[in-house]
Parts: structure tokens; sequence; C-alpha cells
């Protein structure tokens, strides 16, 4: 890697968050900063003994030309006063506000994801269309047209305060989250993972972990993310194609990121409850105990660190996971978290107990492969298969990725009656 | 910045309003709009006659088409606006959270300089 490349990784974020609270304009300070990183690649080396100081002081001179060029143009542009600064030793961490306005819920789900990955994460507009499959040109007009809307509209760059900061932070993570869980699991296209996405948004929860320290939402999101991702390399065959939790090689998961995980998770309880941890409690029990409240991050985090934490598949404590899907059942109300937790007690207790708790979800998820496909599985175990063969042929009218569509061929094919 | 508050609502409902919640809307506009000018926030702001009293006008081809009530065709019709002073959006938020209004749009006013 070189230095323009490592720095670029490094300070990319916080420079930029500080470089638009000083000139009040994301899409100039962006311009300014992509200036300053190429001036970087002609300039270096030798590398400034200060990179981030060295790059801050380009961009805010790249700013202050494109404001005097663009003043010029349009003579509407207040003129922006910038002293030549002292190399400072230390860049204040603006990226929190950074966050909070790419992720402002005025913003569509779309360009809040666009926005976040290109200033938070630093990725680049081509980058992020390969990654969400759409051209370039489309990528780089709803990335332009979110940040227009945030000077038009004049969501304001700053941290919520008061109750008010816990409502957005949700929609911060509610953003994170839907970046991981598209590169976990994708919802078009050939590839079931594409792991360069979740990994960025892994990194985006590090960073917001940073910036939100001991907040057990925010610990629970990173560790629920991690325990999923720590399974990327087994959750595929050598065809590309979906491999079941059970059927996975548990070799292949990464151990050190599960125990990250299960460590959040153990700190967390520890926090909530300091007496009551590390006595007779597992360490993957982390939601569980202590916080009477557990937010829904956290809960799912708990399940997924319940199988991260099974050495063999039957190891798993399926009556736990039932009572844990059963809870974030009550403070979610969501089908999708209802299908999961018939999944579970279906495992706990049987398929016929698993079976009745999918009653009503076709109006709300009918449109979903995995109610039918969970339908079939419970049914063919039941010995049901002339209905077990009604419900694959329902998960395969809706089934979006190819691996995904093998996978249910293969388990229709496995049927006796066919 | 300014900000438009459009107030959207079913006429149908508000036509078969009895003399009490009629009553009760008011009083509780007549709180929002107090609030708003406490705030410094309120510049001003109407409730409209029913759709069925207007007139649209549009440039066609052969000259001006006028028709008899509104442009659009929905079930929500406009039925009056706000006109504050916020901030920032979120600011604006907060007060159309406030209002006694079932939808309301937040739309920033252009505001053209020199």
């Amino acid at each position: 890697m070189t230095a323009v490349e490592q720095a670029y990784r490094e300070h990319w974020a916080r420079l930029l968050a500080l470089l638009t609270a000083e000139v009040r304009d994301l899409d100039l300070a962006e311009e300014a900063l992509q200036d300053a990183f190429a001036a970087a690649v002609s300039a270096w080396p030798p590398v400034p003994g200060n990179p981030p100081a060295w790059l801050l002081t380009t961009a805010r001179r790249r700013a202050l030309d494109r404001l005097r060029r663009g003043a010029l143009a349009a003579r509407k542009l207040p003129l922006l006063i910038v002293d030549d600064p002292e190399p400072p030793s230390v860049i204040p961490d603006e990226r929190l506000r950074l966050i909070f306005t790419c992720c402002h819920p005025a913003l569509s789900m779309d360009a809040r994801v666009a926005l976040t990955l290109r200033c938070v994460g630093g990725l680049t507009t081509r980058e992020i269309a390969r990654m969400f499959l759409v051209p370039e040109a489309t990528m780089a007009a709803r990335i332009t047209r979110a940040k227009k809307k945030i000077a038009q509209a004049g969501i304001p760059y700053r941290v919520p305060a008061g109750p008010e900061l816990a409502e957005r932070r949700d929609g911060v993570l509610a953003t994170v989250y839907l970046i991981f869980t598209e590169g976990y699991a994708a919802t078009g296209g050939d590839r079931l993972i594409r792991a360069d996405l979740a990994a960025e948004a892994v990194a985006l929860g590090r960073m917001l972990r940073e910036l939100l320290p001991a907040d057990p939402e925010v610990d629970g999101l990173l560790a629920l993310m991690l325990c999923h991702h720590a399974r990327r390399d087994a959750r595929l065959g050598p065809s590309g194609e979906l491999i079941r939790l059970p059927d996975q090689d548990r070799s292949r998961w990464h151990r050190e990121e599960i125990h990250e995980a299960l460590s959040l998770l153990a700190a967390v309880s520890e926090r909530a409850d300091p007496r009551g941890a590390g006595s007779g409690q597992t360490e993957s029990g982390g939601a569980s105990g202590g916080d009477p409240f557990p937010g829904p991050y956290l809960l799912q985090a708990a399940i997924a660190a319940e199988h991260a934490a099974a050495v063999r598949a039957e190891d798993t404590d399926w009556p736990a996971i039932a009572r844990l899907y059963g809870e974030l059942e009550q403070i979610t109300g969501s089908a999708v978290v209802r299908l999961n937790r018939a999944v579970a007690v279906a495992e706990a207790s049987g398929p016929g107990d698993g079976l009745k708790l999918l009653d009503g979800l076709d109006r709300m998820l009918g449109r979903h492969h995995l109610l039918h496909a969970t339908r079939a599985e419970f049914l063919r175990r039941l010995g049901r298969e002339r209905e077990a063969l009604d419900a694959y042929e329902r998960a395969l009218e809706v089934v979006g990725t190819d691996p995904e569509r093998a996978f249910l061929l293969s388990r229709r094919a496995d049927l006796s009656i066919r | 910045m300014k900000y438009a508050l459009l107030l959207y609502g079913n006429e149908k409902a508000g036509a078969s309003a009895t003399e009490e919640q009629i009553k009760e809307a008011y009083a509780a506009h007549g709180r929002f709009t107090e609030m708003l000018t406490e705030r410094g926030a309120y510049l001003g702001g109407e409730a409209l006659d029913f759709s069925s009293a207007a007139v649209t006008l549009r440039e066609g081809a052969g000259g001006t088409l006028r028709t008899d009530g509104p442009y659009a065709e929905t079930v929500e019709h406009l039925g009056g606006f706000y006109l504050v002073e916020a901030r920032d959006l979120d600011e604006a938020i907060e007060f159309a959270t406030a209002c006694p209004e079932e939808i309301v749009e937040i739309r920033p006013v252009v505001e053209y300089q020199g």
C-alpha cells in the first residue's frame, strides 16, 4: 500500500467531516479533499511529517480556489475566509456529524446507503456502483441528488441531542445494517455473498463504536455483523451454492471475529449488571442477562452468538434461541422475526410447533421465498410430502438469486414423491 | 430558512365532521399557531376552502383552459398551509410533528438572494 492509499484509508472520513464543518458544503468539501489526495499522489514521496495536516491544508486551499472560481462565475457564493493554519497536531473528530447528516431520515434509504459509503466509508462512486450492481452514472446521480437535497432542504450538519439522539441513532444503525445485509445476503444477481460490502459495513460498525462508546445497541450491531461475517467462507460451496448453517464446516469460521463479538456482548452485560457477569452466565448470553430491556440489535447479536458459540450444530441451544426470538418479536412485531422464531421453535420442540407459528404470515411475507421454503421443510419433516411439494413450488416462484434457486431445486428433488 | 408546511387531508372526512370536531380542530390549530409565534417561527398560514370551490387554469394550445376543481385527482387534498421560519430541517420537522394534521408536507421555500 502506498503512503497516499494508507492516508486515504485512515483519514478520509475524518478530514471530510472536518472540512465540511469548515466550508459548510459537503459537495465542495468532497471535491476539495479529492483534489488534495490527487495532489498527494504526485507530491509524495517525500511523505510529509504529518500527512493528514498536509492533506487538510491542501484541501482547504483547493476549496478556496474552487470557491473563488465559482464566485466569479455565479457572483453569489459567499467567499470563505480561511487563514493558512498551523499544522494541527490533533485533527478534531467531526465524523459523527458527517454520519448523522448522511443518515438523515429525510433522505431515502438508497441515498443514505450511497452517501454513507462514499463520505464515511471513503469508497469511490465506481466501487459503490459495482457493489450495488448499477451503472456508475446512476450511482453518481444518486449521490449528487442526495448532496443537493441536504443543502436545499436545510438538513443540518449536527449530532442530534436529547431524546432525538436515540431515534436518529437507530436510523444510522439501520443504514449500516442494510449495507451489511446487502453484502451478506444479496437480493439479486448471481452471487450470494458480497464479502467486500459486508466488510465495509463491519468497518463502519467499528467506527460507530469508537464514536458512540458504551451504547449497547451500537455494540450489539457490531457483534451481530461480526458473528455473521465470521461465517462467510463456510456459507458457500465450491460452485457458489448455499450451505445451510448445520452443514457448514465450522473450522472455516473466523474464530477471532466470533471471539471479538462474544467479548463485546460480555462487556455489555457486565456494564448492565456488574454483579451478575461471569456468575453462571455463558459468554454468549450477552443480551439475556443484566439489561432488562435489550434493544433489537443486541437481541439479534445474542441469537447469532448462540449459533457462533456452538462447537457442533447439534450443540446449539435452540430453546435459548427460541426465547430470544420471542423477546425480539415482542419489541419489533416483525413478521420476519416470527418466521425465524418458528424455525427455532421447530428445532427446540418439533416441526409441528414451528408450523403453527407460520400461520398468518402469508399476508406479510407471501412474496418472500423463505416463508414458503421454511413451511416446505416443516411439512417434509412431518411427512406431509404432497403439501411440502406445493410449498417448494411457491418458494421457487418468488426466489431471487440463482444459488438460492439451486438450493430449493435440490431440496425439492429430494422429496420421495417426485 | 423558510419552510412551507402543506397540510393534506381527506375532504370527505372533513365535510362530515361534527360541529364539536370542527371546534376542536380550530382550537388545536390555535394552540399550534401560538406555539409557533412564541418561538418566533410563525410567518403566516391559512385554511383553504374545499377543493370543489377551486378553479384551475392551465395554459394549453388553444389558450387558457379553465377547469372546475383542483389540478390533481387525489384522495388527499391540500387543505391549508403554514409558512414558518426554522433554523434547519430538523426544527421544521419538529414543527410539522406538532402540527395537528395527519399529513404535513415540508417544503423549503426558495429564497432569492440579491
